[in-house]
């Protein structure tokens, strides 16, 4: 629900809350090949897919949006310009800007010139109010990016966020999952914030939001656009990080040992399996 | 039977292999639903055909009812041993003998899984492309229902992908139906006689499936509209414009909540009253593309549908199909107990029949959920126990089914799609079809086991 209030301040201020999400085209399978020379991943343009963790990113956007209704979505992408299909699928999701980030001069960017390039960009669009960011990508996996995004900014971040408790006037109350512990924080605007995957179910994209945005024009921003524009802060030269070896992780199982009586233990795997819904 | 018959039969297959009385396992007395019941005398599980064929030879001899049972998945009691007898159980025969690559067949024994063909096959880039939901169900009892499952709009049911079948007749004699061949005018069609005879006719030993190269693209959309009529109109539309997709579901908001509960998940776009969920598959990106332009946009700009989402990744095909693979599942888990009724109609009737069960849900005062494939007009439709007592339940659910059944043939519809008629619908059958296919039936039956054994008590 908009308080009375809250239309008010809008009024008075006359503009929109902004949010801007960061999300990532990475490659569609795990099985991806690794160029044995740079070590670097080989990307094929037919096997790729928006982040799975950015789905829950911009759902949380979206989610903001619905409750407020004053405001804009505004979607960014780093990349080469076919990575411009993920702005596309997030303006079909429910994004009402999208701009792509790309330059030659921006490849080989490892965590910290990514999220360096990335605080420019967001510099560059400037007036935010909430930054999100998936809680990491499933081909770089740091989950640091959007932390990183936030020191470059000088703004507090709050990370691995489940659940949005209620979006105010200048603040939210957000509820994070740690290991051992969840975390309730009211943070101030401006926040970045990044989103664990299950804290909504990501919407799909819309066919009827597929013809609204057809003749719409992503907006290509590059070096020449940014604050910053020595090469030497960005892509492989901005990057501290020599990559020495790249492999795939060793897949993990997690084995329960119960012992204890035969009923005590039927019982307790009933309880586990009906815990993960196999029962 | 006696102790001597349990000697000779113990012979067969060894003393790990049989089981009598109290040994035998209760979960085979029934099958998935549970509405038919029975104890066998014997519990027989064999590892090879010549043991098949010595058990026949010998049932024959002495007249012992034979109960043929794979996975027990079905839902029609056609795997109980309702007369007792010998249970004889083809799980364990179930071994991937040959994947063909030139030819394209698969050769298997039927106690293989479903989802280990699945996984046989796709590995090599290759399809077997009937799908029905439980895939944990044998080959073995697939092909004994015909079993049909959410593609078969495009590709067909199990009939359409078996090229040949080696049986056990029930007097213990083999006999090879088709092979690997792709035509065949050789007489009658045995082979498809065998395929939905619900192991009445004889016993399937080996079967050689036909394979294609597997899609390298699906892609789903999930169509919300306003109200039912609207989403059931549209699937037959699709099909009219010349958009025929893989697989067309129907959903419904009642039977989309029993599964978000029970699962603890959420669809995504859970808010409306009906949806389509309409799948393309094809072997380029643009031609799937395509497909999914031409049915999006004749859904939303000509169908009236509030809106198309796409299905395009493993995330977003796993969010959607997770909830709908949950329905049986769910509305089971919903009731004290079920019974359903899988009739198929011609498309166009499904509307009227789907608001004709409504209307009698409510004049019954029973839920009665359903969801279907109404891309090929097949219903899955649940009466539910839920407060009822027993003899209220009984009531109920007989006036149901013959209504239902009734209702259904008079729009031309048959008495199952898929699941096929087992012990549980066999008068629903018998009335529809009359005398003369009866008796028909009865004749085949006595050609192929002359002395009943095999099954008996089962469809006719």
């Amino acid at each position: 629900m908009v308080s009375l209030e809250w239309q008010i301040i809008s009024i008075v201020r006359g503009e929109m809350m902004k949010i801007i999400t960061c999300i990532k085209q990475v490659p569609a399978s795990s099985d991806v090949e690794v160029d044995p020379e740079t070590g670097v991943l080989i990307r094929d343009g037919n096997n790729v897919k928006m982040n799975p963790y950015d789905l829950y990113a911009l759902e949380a956007a979206y989610h903001m949006k619905e409750q407020r209704k004053d405001v804009s979505v505004h979607s960014i992408t780093m990349g080469p310009p076919s990575a411009s299909d993920v702005l596309v699928e997030a303006l079909q999701m429910g994004s009402d800007e999208a701009s792509l980030v790309s330059d030659r001069r921006f490849a080989g960017a490892d965590v910290l010139a990514t999220a360096y390039t990335l605080s420019q960009m967001i510099r560059h669009i400037g007036g935010y109010d909430v930054i999100v960011c998936g809680k990491q990508t499933t081909d770089g996996d740091t989950a640091q990016v959007g932390p990183e995004i936030a020191e470059f900014l000088g703004i507090p971040h709050v990370p691995y966020v489940k659940e949005f408790m209620e979006v105010k006037d200048g603040s939210i109350i957000l509820r994070s999952a740690y290991d051992s512990c969840d975390e309730i924080v009211e943070v101030s605007f401006p926040v970045l914030i990044t989103v664990d995957k299950g804290a909504f179910v990501p919407r799909l994209p819309s066919y009827r939001r597929r013809l609204s945005f057809k003749d719409y024009k992503i907006p290509v921003v590059s070096l020449k656009d940014f604050n910053d524009k020595n090469p030497d802060n960005y892509g492989l030269n901005g990057s501290p990080t020599q990559v020495e070896e790249i492999f795939p992780p060793s897949s993990t199982s997690e084995t329960v040992r119960i012992s204890t009586t035969p009923e005590e233990s039927g019982k307790k795997l009933v309880d586990i399996l009906k815990e993960s819904r196999f029962l | 039977m006696t102790e001597q018959d349990h000697d000779a039969l113990r012979a067969i297959v060894g003393e790990a292999n049989l089981k009598t009385g109290d040994t035998i396992e209760p979960d085979l007395f029934h099958d998935e639903l549970g509405t038919v019941a029975n104890s066998p005398e014997v519990h027989l599980t064999v590892t090879e055909k010549a043991m098949v064929a010595k058990i026949m030879r010998y049932a024959n001899d002495r007249k012992i009812p034979v109960t043929v049972r794979g996975a027990g998945t079905g839902l029609v009691g056609a795997c109980v041993a309702v007369k007792g007898g010998i249970l004889l159980d083809m799980s364990k025969m179930n071994r991937i003998i040959e994947l063909d690559k030139t030819n394209l067949t698969l050769r298997v024994e039927p106690g293989v899984l479903l989802l280990d063909i699945y996984e046989h096959v796709e590995k090599e880039g290759l399809f077997y492309a009937p799908d029905p939901g439980e895939k944990t169900a044998t080959i073995g009892g697939n092909i004994s229902t015909n079993a049909g499952g959410m593609r078969a709009v495009k590709y067909g049911v199990t009939r359409d992908w078996v090229r040949g079948l080696e049986v056990v007749l029930p007097n213990g004699e083999t006999a090879t139906f088709g092979g690997k061949v792709v035509k065949n005018s050789t007489g009658y069609a045995l082979k498809d006689l065998i395929i939905g005879s619900e192991g009445t006719l004889a016993i399937i030993t080996e079967a050689t499936l036909k394979l294609m190269p597997k899609p390298k693209y699906t892609v789903s959309l999930l169509v919300p509209f306003e109200t039912r009529a609207a989403a059931i109109d549209a699937a037959p539309r699709l099909i009219m414009d010349h958009v025929i997709p893989t697989a067309v579901e129907y959903l419904e908001k009642e039977a989309l909540r029993h599964s978000e509960s029970f699962l603890g998940k959420k669809l995504p776009h859970n808010n409306h009253e009906s949806y389509l969920l309409v799948t393309y598959d094809g072997n380029s990106k643009a031609e799937v593309d395509n497909d999914i332009d031409a049915a999006s946009a004749l859904c939303v700009e000509q169908y009236g549908a509030i809106d198309a989402y796409l299905i395009d990744t493993e995330e977003r095909k796993s969010s959607v199909w997770t909830v709908r693979g949950g329905f049986l599942e769910a509305i089971k888990a919903s009731s004290s107990a079920i019974d359903e009724c899988d009739v198929v109609l011609p498309r166009k009737e499904i509307g009227a029949f789907l608001e004709y069960t409504r209307d009698l849900a409510e004049k019954l005062s029973m839920r009665i959920p359903y969801f279907g494939h109404v891309g090929d007009g097949n219903l899955h439709i649940y009466l539910c126990k839920d407060d009822l007592d027993e003899k209220t339940w009984l009531k109920r659910r007989d006036e149901a089914f013959g209504l239902l059944y009734d209702k259904a043939a008079a729009h031309g519809g048959l008495v199952t799609g898929e699941h096929g008629i087992g012990y549980a619908k066999r008068r629903y059958m018998a009335r529809q079809l009359g005398e003369a296919q009866m008796t028909l039936m009865r004749g085949i039956k006595a050609t192929f086991d002359p002395n009943n054994i095999l099954n008996p008590d089962k469809i006719i």
